[in-house]
């Protein structure tokens, strides 16, 4: 229903505004291309949009459920038109004020790197969402080698934050860069071997054929087989993202901010959001490759067993809603248990797990395998 | 075979599904946050806030400028001058407390011989200029005669202790 509803929007868009503008603006020798090109538009800033929203409103949800969790209401005066309205307007207010701050760049800083920093770490966040699909037909970009462009993309990220903490020039920040550099490589190669099971579990690098994969029912994802490699994902993932209780990078106790300790303002906020933006896309990842993504848990029942865009939406806020929870629940990992953890745990159980799936595989088990 | 035990524990994360079983617990309790401009914590009657300066029922101001709440004064907050009177007694002529330099210890309060200056239950105040916290005498008794009933209700349900 949503789904089909997205679309008309679309082809309503794509029809009456995108299609008069072009045929007047532009030689119709080029009209088939401008099409192409401005639909495309169209889709990348449907998907950003609410994407930002979501990454906002999530900003939102952490200071309410973890002030719930403290047994605090966490905020509820900021709202619309003088209505409190729970402070559903906190994070845009929070936005409006970073926005009018000013940005200081150190005397000693590296300036174009300064500020190319929270981009880089930004892009890739948002890059990584062209190959996620929301539906069968509904996704950007329907590449084949779509696993391996999100791997590429995740590790893209840490650049962002190795260059926000040279540039800084300053020692925190430096501390955290190298941190967070450690972390993030020793996690990428537990997260690639994950992958790995996935890739061959599902037989496909295409993340569509991926959730095709899993069609059936709750018991036919492939988060019964691959228990492991879940957890190992989803815990890597939280490394990934630098997120409590792996956020040795910012260490607010140790190392003030780690990274963008020097950073104010928009630029600030610009490393919040990607930090926000990669975790809904670990979750959304998580949802698809693990959770059937798109797919119903009562598959075949009428109604609610139809596969709808709603099902991912709330496949990947239950996994939010983790991230979260663990932010809530669990001291900061000290930096050695943070390596061995990596290192002596995750990665030899991926690796034994890729031998078992493939075994799993080969033998055709049911009903994943056959 | 206990040390195999741990390690399945801690394998399993066993602990750490725990620790998310209490907080996941927390979510649901009830929450104690207080509103604070539409609710408010419970005072006591010792409460040490705003200071003012009393007088009697015939509208005699109470302080003889005996100076003790100035000896007494730890952060040497208060200044007094006095005279005596056309009718033989003393009085101040200058009593001023400068709230920026003041503790709060209540010292002041203690040290009166006629519950002069005493500290009300009046935290919510503030000053926009330079000076807008140097209590002077005039403010002091207008404090006092704004609160008396607040004070005169303190005192007495804390006089059984005293």
């Amino acid at each position: 229903m949503l789904n089909t509803l997205l679309n008309t929007v679309f082809e309503w868009i794509q029809t009456n505004i995108l299609m008069q503008i072009i045929g007047v603006v532009v030689p119709v020798a080029f009209q088939n291309e401008a099409l192409l090109i401005a639909s495309t538009i169209v889709k990348i800033i449907a998907i950003i949009a609410p994407l930002m929203i979501i990454v906002a409103y999530t900003t939102y949800a952490e200071r309410k459920i973890i002030g719930y969790i403290q047994c605090r209401i966490g905020p509820n005066r900021v709202g619309f038109f003088g209505f409190p309205l729970v402070g559903l307007g906190q994070p845009i207010a929070d936005a409006v004020k970073l926005m009018f701050k000013e940005i200081i760049i150190p005397t000693g800083a590296n300036k174009p790197l300064f500020i190319i920093a929270p981009i880089l770490s930004f892009a890739p966040a948002l890059a990584a969402w062209a190959v996620i699909p929301f539906d069968d037909v509904m996704v950007l970009a329907d590449i084949n080698a779509a696993l391996i462009y999100i791997l590429a993309l995740t590790s893209l990220a840490v650049y962002g934050i190795i260059i926000a903490g040279w540039a800084s020039n300053s020692k925190y920040a430096f501390l955290g860069a190298i941190r967070s550099a450690a972390q993030i490589i020793s996690y990428e190669i537990a997260m690639g071997f994950a992958l790995v099971c996935v890739l061959v579990a599902a037989g496909s690098l295409n993340l569509g054929d991926i959730v095709e994969a899993q069609s059936g029912s709750v018991l036919t994802w492939f988060w019964i087989p691959l228990f492991p490699v879940f957890v190992i994902y989803f815990i890597s993932g939280v490394a990934e993202t630098n997120r409590a209780p792996f956020d040795v990078a910012e260490g607010e106790s140790e190392i003030v901010a780690g990274f963008h300790v020097e950073y104010g303002g928009m630029a600030f906020s610009i490393f919040f959001m990607a930090e926000y933006a990669n975790m809904v896309l670990i979750s959304a990842l998580a949802s698809i490759m693990f959770l059937g993504g798109w797919l119903s848990p009562l598959q075949g029942v009428p109604v609610i067993g139809e596969p709808s865009l709603g099902w991912l939406l709330l496949k990947s806020s239950f996994f939010l809603f983790l991230f979260l929870w663990l932010r809530a629940t669990f001291p900061r990992y000290r930096y050695d248990q943070i390596m061995r953890l990596g290192w002596k745990v995750f990665l030899p159980i991926t690796i034994v797990w890729i031998v078992i799936v493939s075994a799993m595989v080969v033998m055709r088990i049911p009903p994943w395998f056959n | 075979m206990q040390k195999i035990g741990q390690y399945f524990q801690s394998l399993l994360l066993w602990e750490l599904l725990k620790g998310l079983q209490l907080t996941g617990k927390y979510l649901f309790k009830r929450k104690i946050t207080v509103q604070y401009p539409e609710e408010k914590t419970p005072m006591s009657p010792r409460f040490r806030g705003l200071h003012a300066l009393r007088r009697y029922p015939n509208g005699e101001e109470r302080c003889i400028a005996c100076k003790l709440c100035e000896a007494v004064c730890p952060a040497v907050a208060i200044t007094i001058d006095s005279e005596q009177r056309s009718d033989g007694t003393r009085r101040t002529t200058r009593y001023d407390i400068d709230l920026t330099k003041c503790i709060f210890c209540g010292f002041c309060e203690e040290s009166c011989p006629v519950d002069s200056i005493v500290e009300t239950h009046v935290f919510e105040y503030h000053g926009e200029k330079k000076g807008d916290l140097l209590m002077t005498k005039q403010r002091l008794l207008e404090n006092g005669d704004k609160y008396e009933q607040q004070i005169a209700a303190a005192r007495a349900s804390d006089a059984m202790y005293r």
